[in-house]
């Protein structure tokens, strides 16, 4: 929780943002984030992100699907009461492919999602500061966290210059907290 | 360079010329404002038709199963047969939202969200049929794996019916994450448009939150892109399983190998044909032409036409293995499946699955939007009456011939059937009004590329020979010349 200014810069095309993008990285101003209403494709590269490693998070809940299903099932039929069907082995390996494909499935899915909105810090009741109430609509945002050892117009001049369609200053939470999205925050006002 | 390209082969997705803020406009604003009178009569005979579903199903659980038309030859009637029909029209959802994202067909785009809904909505109206078949509802827990007072005794992990019940719950939950995943960017859209306060807090809430920050959306289309590899094969399973309650039996007529790709064909076809009746009625009465064109629903019609075919040659298949075979029981089930009693199930399959859809083969015909809209429903006539054929053609005559049995249902039944109707449609009705019904950030990631007038706008690069174009672009000229939307 810690409340910051920033500078803000909207685009309304992502051609122009890109530039815009590089031009921030090379400034050495802090930036913030950029917010954008789809998923822009080369954006992540464009800001130096890292790939995500969500897919490998979902691999392993995928492995733990498939032990859990044959280890439980292994476990019933072998040790804990062994059943005889149809003259087959007590461990019949081909009928317990299609409960532990779908415990693969199962776990992986979940365990993705949920993993995806703790990394994202998202869920019901989790409120974040909007920059613009158009950049899930049609703009993509452009938001510098100002400091002391810039000041607050030659960011906004610089930002000005990215061709940008609209530029102003904002005092706002940068985490998430709880709240309701129908109530305004104070400080948000700034 | 940000020189965004498709060949003009390819139709636009999207007609007209869109904005990124048209496309919000157009796809929120039936949200905002108030439904049409259509709307309230189609959602209330809806609840109506649910609660005569519940009455329905409540005079069977108080009753016992016995109020049903199943009787001892004849254990699998209309509930079955509906079970697996809901079923099957679950599958176009994900085949369009997982499926054709791997296969990079930018057409879903327009359709997924809606069809996913479908979806979850048919595979909530399958769900009931079982579990009321199991006739002591109230015990229908018995099938999960619990530590119980009864040994513990488990269920029987090498039963077909028990791969369902883990088959089609997984196929929920994953459905709902995969279709709650992409809603919750737009739901977002919606709450930082919403001018009152309630709307501004609800979807708030179903937005989780939502902002676009850049790293959100790069593990967003990681999650979109995981979640559809794992739907691809989890949707072949699902009906592939559903085939196992028949293909693992002894019955002559279930007891083929061929079941499982012909179910999943059969699932996709009536599937499809589902997604066509809703989104044509969607489309107009929502406004919504422009991203829902007449190029979707040709493409969905060659679909329907492919997996048509495909279920035609897997009935003469059954057909020519029952002679082939020399089994007398397989040949007499096939007899009497075309000349029986129950003959005119058969040929009502035969008619609406295997002929009409043959038309469809006529461009002009895929791209006619009525005969489609008749088609769609013809179709899913036929898939109802293939499963009936399946079920009831192969158990009403037993190997005992003093068994032998005529089954037509009762009204609880029929009632229950109508009942999933009206739960289907109350749903479907829920979600046109309060949810985009187009996938918003999708259709604005394809807009630069597959936009009509954004297509339009590279004229001049399509005219170009590919000398003068790479001289172009090394100029800078292509790059430093954005494309300006009005």
């Amino acid at each position: 929780m810690a409340i910051k200014k920033f500078a803000v810069a909207c685009f309304d095309d992502e051609e122009v943002l890109f530039p815009a993008v590089k031009k921030v990285r090379d400034s050495g101003y802090k930036l913030h984030d950029v917010y954008t209403p789809f998923p822009v494709h080369g954006l992540d590269h464009a800001l130096g992100l890292k790939e995500t490693d969500l897919h490998v998070a979902g691999f392993i809940y995928g492995i733990t699907g498939t032990a859990t299903a044959l280890g439980f099932m292994g476990w019933i039929f072998t040790a804990d009461w062994p059943m005889v069907f149809g003259g087959k082995p007590h461990f019949s390996l081909p009928a317990f492919i299609p409960i532990t494909f779908e415990l693969t499935v199962l776990f992986a899915a979940v365990g993705m999602v949920l993993t995806f909105c703790y990394l994202n810090q998202i869920m019901p009741g989790v409120k974040k500061h909007v920059f613009h109430p158009r950049q899930t609509d049609d703009l993509f945002v452009v938001a510098i966290e100002l400091n002391d050892q810039v000041t607050e117009q030659e960011v906004v001049d610089f930002l000005k210059s990215t061709g940008s369609i609209e530029t102003n200053v904002q005092v706002a939470e940068s985490e998430w907290w709880y709240g309701r999205w129908d109530k305004e925050e104070a400080y948000q006002q700034a | 360079m940000h020189l965004k390209y498709e060949s003009f082969v390819r139709e636009p997705l999207v007609d007209g010329d869109k904005t990124y803020r048209q496309v919000t406009e157009d796809i929120v604003s039936p949200i905002e404002r108030k439904p049409g009178r259509m709307w309230y009569v189609g959602f209330f005979f809806s609840v109506a038709l649910l609660l005569f579903g519940v009455f329905s199903v409540f005079w069977e659980v108080y009753y016992g199963i016995g109020v049903w038309g199943i009787n001892r030859t004849v254990g699998w009637g209309w509930d079955i047969t509906n079970f697996v029909w809901w079923v099957g029209i679950g599958h176009a959802g994900t085949l369009i939202s997982a499926i054709l994202l791997l296969f990079r067909q930018g057409w879903r785009t327009g359709v997924n969200r809606a069809a996913e809904a479908m979806t979850i909505f048919a595979v909530m109206c399958a769900g009931q049929f079982p579990i009321f078949h199991m006739g002591r509802v109230w015990d229908g827990f018995f099938v999960l794996p619990y530590p119980n007072s009864r040994g513990p005794l488990w269920p029987n992990f090498n039963s077909a019916l028990l791969w369902d019940v883990f088959a089609i719950s997984t196929y929920f939950t994953v459905s709902l994450l995969f279709w709650y995943s992409g809603l919750v960017p737009d739901f977002a859209t919606v709450r930082d448009r919403a001018k009152t306060k309630l709307r501004k807090m609800l979807y708030g809430m179903a937005s989780f939150g939502w902002t676009g920050s850049a790293k959100n959306w790069q593990r967003h289309e990681a999650l979109s892109l995981v979640l559809a590899g794992l739907s691809t094969p989890l949707v072949l399973s699902v009906h592939t399983i559903v085939s196992f309650d028949f293909a693992t039996s002894v019955i002559p007529g279930w007891h083929t190998t061929i079941f499982p790709p012909y179910f999943v064909a059969g699932a996709i076809f009536s599937g499809f044909a589902m997604v066509q009746t809703l989104l044509i009625l969607c489309r107009r009465i929502l406004g919504l032409e422009e991203y829902i064109t007449i190029g979707h629903i040709e493409a969905m019609n060659k679909v329907i036409v492919l997996t048509g075919s495909i279920v035609g040659v897997a009935y003469l298949t059954e057909l020519f293995m029952a002679w082939y075979s020399q089994v007398v029981y397989e040949q007499a089930a096939f007899q009497w499946r075309i000349a029986g009693p129950y003959w005119w199930s058969y040929w009502a399959m035969m008619t609406c699955n295997v002929v009409s859809p043959q038309l469809f083969w006529f461009k002009k015909l895929r791209r006619n939007i009525p005969f489609t809209f008749i088609m769609s429903i013809v179709v899913n006539i036929g898939m109802w009456f293939e499963r009936f054929v399946i079920i009831v053609t192969s158990l009403y005559r037993d190997y005992l011939p003093g068994s032998w049995t005529y089954y037509s249902p009762t009204w609880p039944e029929i009632g229950f059937y109508l009942g999933t109707f009206g739960l289907f449609f109350t749903c479907f009705f829920l979600f046109a009004k309060y949810f985009p019904v187009i996938a918003i950030a999708e259709i604005k990631f394809v807009l630069k590329t597959s936009g009509q007038a954004q297509k339009a706008r590279m004229n001049k690069y399509e005219n170009l020979t590919s000398e003068d174009f790479l001289h172009e672009a090394h100029h800078d000229h292509v790059v430093s010349e954005p494309l300006h939307l009005p």
